[in-house]
């Protein structure tokens, strides 16, 4: 067991290093959620208290657009030198492999998302902090449910034609629900309303999405690479 | 018990079969070498022994368990057509990354020494990326050799090495031998490759023409293999 | 004789097609729909038969992942197509209907806005095959994304219907009532386009054999 934990933060940490030294993926991110964001101002008035309503929208719309980028790279950085190769003969398994990219990435989707709340904020004239923690909380359940798939539809584009088009093809509809639970949770907590008896049904159904995807991911991700 | 062990191995690609019923073996402190021409199925061949995909009949075995084990796959060391490192991290980086998800007790002495061995010393704080490409090759060499496995699988080791990566590889697979260790290896080169090799495997359309010891004919000349058992 | 067997379930589903349209047009008008409300009996069949091919098609993902036999690949692909394409005719009489009934050809209902993001789950599964070359490779990937996809249906269903209910609308179907007479024919009528799914399925599945044949001949063309 400990060693499964060592060897998820050592594929973790190396994607997480590998990725900071070019900071290619998180710029390219960045700057697609700052011009999404933009583009979207100019699409709603952004005084107009209804802009405020529709913002939980908006916000998981930039999310998972600039998630998508980064989710791309994950294992497109494996390929270059045929280094999953090396990965599938270590003596580690599918699992760990799988968690420690998924892991990777979660942690770097959240930076961007984190860096574009605030900016949202501003440009909207959002206060987003009213319901901080609970905000913090449907992020961190949305992001994981958006990383889990989109690590595993990652792994099934790697080698293909049209790679970087594929995996939103794929991602997106799969993700349906856990966006529109996450934007209409963000939506009532962004407006300073709390989650209660009549909004949690949204809470319970993003921890089961990123329950059950996380399992079936770990359950079938050897067989992806290990193939047929 | 054969170190490399290939039991009526078939391996599919749809229904077209790149693999037919190859039986191979390689005793421990064997060198085979697999010779044949492109699309005979050498690398099918390589990647399935290495565990990368599973046969679609037949058994592999290494030592006597599946390459899947995770104990199995300590006992392997696997050179592809790619380096297998990292280009943005450094020399140390890479191999003590390998290190770590090999287990090793040290896997930072054990890179260090690695990269003193191929040469690259000097430059274990660079990035691959700014690497050369015989240095990238001597560090895809000693990223296989790092956790000490008994058995090398190389698919085409010589093809895209320098002379100076070709000198280090040839060494490295003498003193393996000479240390008992087991080497499988696909090769065009036949005239490094049939130097190092205690057996040779001819395939054609993935299935074995001829499995035997090297002989004295082979190394004279190297295309006698093909000339008495290929196609022509 | 596999020939036979499929001229005789194509015969069956035609002639009891025929029968299920003369019996339909012979129905009165419905009370406060009119004639419009007749469009249940090949709306609702058709997403049946599209439930169904969901299902099948998940579970021969799970026995090619198993066996890796590639006959379940080739049904779980011509399921899902022939499932597309059930679901794409339940999306349209589904939105004709609307139009009758609401004036407008899409109001966000929650049957019809699940099944067209359903449709957009499968429709993904086929572009993923198009984009994979290698046989094997093909056929696991796609396996596990129509797993995936299988998964998310009911919670896309619910997740939708959530978030229709917090927006009233009017209800498909509202005010319609189905006279017990009618739930015989409905029957059939369910029966028949299922028939004609498994025609297509089988048709299709042939397809898919030869292709792999010529897949794998060509292969073998280019290792001469």
């Amino acid at each position: 067991m400990m060693a499964f934990v060592r060897q998820v933060l050592v594929i973790m940490s190396k994607d997480l290093r590998a990725e900071l030294r070019t900071k290619e993926a998180i710029n390219a991110s960045l700057s697609f959620a700052l011009v999404v964001l933009l583009l979207f101002s100019f699409a709603f008035d952004p005084s107009e208290e209804t802009t405020r309503e529709i913002s939980g929208g908006l916000l998981w719309i930039v999310f998972a657009f600039a998630g998508t980028l980064l989710l791309n790279r994950s294992f497109a950085r494996e390929l270059e030198n045929d280094c999953l190769d090396a990965l599938i003969s270590a003596p580690i398994s599918g699992a760990a492999l799988f968690l420690g990219k998924a892991l990777a990435n979660y942690i770097l989707v959240l930076a961007v998302e984190l860096i574009a709340l605030p900016l949202f904020g501003v440009f909207y004239n959002v206060r987003w902090t009213s319901q901080f923690w609970q905000l913090m909380m449907v992020i961190a359940l949305a992001t994981w449910g958006m990383t889990v798939t989109g690590t595993m539809f990652s792994a099934l584009t790697v080698n293909i034609r049209l790679r970087e088009v594929m995996l939103p093809i794929l991602n997106f509809p799969i993700l349906i629900p856990a966006l529109l639970g996450a934007m209409q949770l963000t939506s009532a907590l962004v407006a300073g309303k709390p989650i209660t008896a009549d909004n949690d049904a949204w809470l319970k159904m993003l921890i089961g999405f990123d329950v059950m995807y996380t399992a079936v991911s770990v359950v079938l991700v050897e067989t992806v690479l290990v193939g047929g | 018990m054969n170190a490399v062990g290939v039991e009526g191995v078939w391996k599919f690609y749809g229904d077209y079969p790149a693999l037919r019923n190859v039986e191979l073996s390689a005793a421990p402190g064997a060198c085979l070498a697999l010779i044949g021409r492109n699309g005979a199925g050498k690398t099918t061949l390589l990647r399935t022994i290495a565990g990368f995909s599973r046969p679609g009949k037949g058994k592999i075995t290494i030592f006597g368990n599946s390459p899947r084990d995770t104990e199995t796959r300590r006992l392997m060391g696997f050179i592809g057509h790619g380096i297998s490192v990292y280009d943005e991290l450094s020399a140390l980086e890479n191999l003590t990354l390998f290190g770590k998800l090999y287990g090793l007790a040290d896997p930072k002495k054990s890179a260090l020494e690695w990269l003193e061995r191929t040469g690259l010393e000097r430059v274990k704080d660079g990035l691959v990326r700014e690497f050369s490409r015989g240095m990238r090759q001597r560090l895809a060499v000693a990223r296989a050799f790092l956790h000490g496995p008994k058995v090398l699988l190389l698919d085409e080791p010589f093809t895209a090495l320098d002379d100076r990566a070709i000198a280090v590889l040839q060494r490295l697979l003498r003193e393996a031998l000479a240390d008992g260790k087991t080497i499988v290896m696909s090769t065009h080169q036949l005239r490094e490759a049939l130097e190092l090799a205690t057996h040779v495997a001819l395939l054609n359309r993935g299935q074995v023409a001829f499995h035997g010891p090297r002989t004295a004919e082979m190394v004279a000349d190297p295309g006698w293999v093909y000339a008495r058992y290929g196609e022509g | 004789m596999r020939n036979k067997i499929l001229y005789i379930i194509g015969a069956a589903a035609l002639l009891l097609l025929a029968r299920d349209m003369y019996l339909i047009t012979g129905f009165p008008a419905e009370r406060n729909q009119g004639a419009i409300f007749k469009i249940i009996f090949f709306h609702v069949p058709m997403a049946i038969t599209a439930l169904t091919c969901a299902m099948v098609a998940f579970v021969a993902s799970i026995l090619f992942l198993i066996t890796k036999k590639f006959q379940y690949d080739a049904l779980a692909v011509a399921v899902t197509e022939v499932g597309l394409a059930f679901l794409a005719g339940n999306l349209i009489t589904g939105s004709i209907w609307g139009r009758v009934a609401w004036g407008i050809w899409w109001a966000w209902d929650a049957r019809l806005t699940s099944a067209l993001v359903c449709w957009l789950l499968y429709a993904g599964y086929l572009m993923l095959r198009n984009a994979i070359e290698e046989p094997t490779q093909r056929a696991t990937f796609a396996a596990v994304f129509s797993i995936f996809a299988f998964i998310d249906v009911p919670i896309v269903i619910f997740s939708i219907k959530w978030w229709r209910t917090q927006h009233p609308q009017p209800v498909f179907w509202g005010g319609g009532s189905f006279p017990p007479d009618w739930s015989a024919v409905f029957g059939w009528q369910v029966l028949a386009v299922m028939l004609v799914g498994v025609v297509f399925t089988a048709v299709r599945l042939r397809q898919e054999q030869f292709q792999r044949e010529i897949d794998s001949l060509r292969r073998m063309a280019h290792a001469l």
